[in-house]
């Protein structure tokens, strides 16, 4: 086991070369709802149990199964309704599930990235050669199944191992989603090929911000409303992302879909913001900014 | 040592879900419904009685409300006993003034204890449901199906023998089920079961004996889930109830007739600094035109009639 990751380098946030969105925007903006198939009987692994009752978990599993029967649809609407599209976290076998979800978010231009193949098979314990055939069924499926070439990955249930990111950038990927070090992309330390970090969130991020620290719709639309405002101000200097990620089982429940409206009518009603998908934040950077601050963050290393 | 090869084997990946209870099927592509004299929302109160043994193990899991403390937790047991003695009385004297029916939700050991109780439920008309014989008796993966069969007989035919009532519902102990619940409920003459926590509307459910209907309890904005697990105050509790009703509401207008459920225990809702937040939200809901209160078998019914089988 590793003290650290030992995939980027400390890079202060106020001594860093300024990152630029299109048009000047000041901030992207990207939403990630997190598109997943929780098994009734799912097989056990190491390193995590997949549900905390004894199987049938009926409360657990019936909970997100509202995400695919009721509440993507609610959330759906409310983005298509305020422009925003998503970038989909997606468990890929819900391309064998539920076409009919799949197809609803392709018909509003959406991303769809892997989450792993169902959220509760993990990564733990699997050798390089698993982790391989887990990447390559995921870039299979959401060519076959979805029409789209797979550019990015948060691992299942944010299960990882110290390989994982040498093996999404030999497979091509192209970001991933599982560091939270930072609110701008950052090149990674890779085996070979290239790979970069896209900031997703876990502060903002509905399942701990409403399960776990208790927020109500009100305070989940302040939190958010507050992480926008600062990110917002501090992008005037130098570009930043906003992710949300969320879960049409939480966000999509009736008493809290007004929240995520009143969200995403905030954020548009600014200036100045690209809503992006994470495909597009990855593609700009790389085109723009990765050479520029891999250089910088080699000047470091030859000064240290 | 890598994961065994059946890690990766995906027995359901195809159209389907990965069981047989029920058909994955989207809410908002169904037939829309009516219910009687063109409401928009059936509201479908829940009042739970619950007994939570003093000497209970919170075994093979911890159960929303059960002992914390070292034997004997007279802190938990009484907090919790507060609910049938005390709060229960208030729940029911506020249903009262706005003339609404619910429908009782008894663990068994309830009304075994409290038969006053079950008096004052029928007297009243309102529903009563078997929520299994105690708190500490769950139903779980694991159980011996005899086992499970004898907790299912012995909630089902207490019940009926106290309160005269056909007793049609069943909500397990902490929404807790084994792979066995729903075919020994339905083979005890049960007709509709609360503890799947996938729809706001009601849906088939596949059993041994025949087919028997899921209906949408909620887990969300449950007293339960709101004022002890999330710790939330009681203004939350009303805005989100209320929130929760006016999405339902609106929707109702386009896609058919929708189902509040508010589901009380009176433990918590009784508090006396907290039934307000209850008569807060009730204040506003039946300030709408268009809703329609009745119990879960009458509105099973009425779905029953025009829903597409």
């Amino acid at each position: 086991m590793l003290s650290d990751p030992d995939r980027y380098d400390y890079f202060p946030l106020h001594d860093r070369p300024r990152i630029t969105w299109p048009n000047d925007a000041r901030l992207a903006f990207w939403v990630a709802p997190n598109i997943e198939f929780y098994e009734l009987h799912p097989p056990l692994g190491p390193g995590r149990v997949p549900w905390p009752r004894p199987f049938p978990d009926v409360l657990g599993y019936s909970y997100r199964d509202y995400g695919n029967r009721v509440g993507v649809w609610r959330m759906i609407d409310v983005m298509a309704r305020n422009g925003v599209r998503g970038s989909v976290s997606l468990n890929v076998a819900l391309c064998d599930h539920f076409p009919d979800i799949i197809k609803a978010c392709n018909e509003l231009g959406w991303e769809f990235f892997s989450h792993g193949v169902y959220n509760t098979r993990y990564l733990y314990g699997m050798s390089e050669a698993q982790q391989i055939r887990i990447i390559r069924d995921s870039i299979d499926t959401i060519r076959d199944k979805a029409g789209q070439e797979m550019s990015g990955w948060l691992s299942p249930a944010l299960t990882n191992t110290d390989e994982t990111i040498d093996l999404l950038a030999e497979a091509g990927i192209q970001y991933t989603l599982d560091l939270m070090h930072d609110d701008q992309p950052t090149p990674l330390r890779v085996r070979s090929g290239r790979l970069i970090s896209v900031p997703y969130s876990l502060e903002i991020n509905d399942v701990p911000l409403l399960t776990m620290r208790n927020a109500s719709p009100e305070r989940y639309a302040e939190i958010c409303k507050a992480q926008f405002d600062q990110l917002y101000a501090e992008g005037a200097d130098n570009g930043m992302v906003m992710c949300m990620p969320l879960h049409p089982f939480l966000v999509g429940q009736p008493h809290r879909i007004r929240a995520l409206d009143e969200i995403l009518r905030y954020v548009t009603s600014h200036d100045g913001v690209w809503l992006a998908t994470a495909r597009e934040i990855a593609a700009w950077y790389y085109q723009h900014h990765y050479d520029t601050v891999a250089a910088a963050l080699a000047a470091r290393r030859r000064a240290a | 040592m890598p994961l065994p090869e059946s890690y990766f084997d995906y027995p359901y990946r195809g159209e389907r879900l990965d069981h047989e209870r029920y058909r994955h099927q989207t809410l908002f592509t169904r037939r829309p419904v009516q219910w009687p004299d063109g409401a928009r929302v059936a509201l479908w109160i829940t009042v739970h009685l619950e007994f939570f043994p003093l000497d209970m193990a919170n075994l093979p899991f911890r159960v929303l409300g059960g002992m914390e403390r070292g034997y004997p937790d007279y802190w938990n047991y009484t907090l919790r006993d507060y609910g049938n003695r005390v709060g229960v009385w208030r729940v029911m004297r506020l249903l009262d003034r706005y003339g609404l029916r619910a429908t009782a939700a008894f663990n068994s050991d309830v009304a075994q204890r409290y038969p006053e109780l079950v008096r004052a439920v029928t007297d009243r008309r309102w529903e009563v449901m078997a929520s299994g014989v105690n708190m500490a008796k769950l139903h779980v993966g694991g159980l011996p199906v005899e086992a499970e069969r004898a907790l299912v007989t012995e909630s089902l035919s207490t019940l009926r023998r106290i309160s005269g009532a056909a007793v049609r519902g069943w909500h397990s102990p902490a929404h807790s089920e084994s792979d066995n619940t729903l075919d020994l409920v339905a083979a005890e003459g049960v007709t509709y079961v609360a503890d799947w926590i996938n729809d706001d509307m009601p849906y088939p459910l596949n059993t041994k004996s025949g087919t028997i209907h899921a209906m949408p309890l909620t887990h969300e904005w449950s007293d339960r889930m709101l004022l002890w697990q999330y710790h939330q105050s009681s203004a939350e509790f009303t805005s989100q109830v209320v929130e929760a009703f006016r999405v339902l509401y609106d929707e109702a207008g386009r896609h058919g007739g929708r189902i509040l459920s508010i589901a009380l225990h009176p433990w918590i809702i009784g508090q006396p600094h907290r039934i307000k937040a209850l008569d807060a939200a009730l204040s506003q809901i039946t300030g709408y035109a268009g809703v329609w209160n009745a119990t879960g078998a009458e509105i099973l019914d009425a779905w029953r009639q025009q829903a597409a089988p």
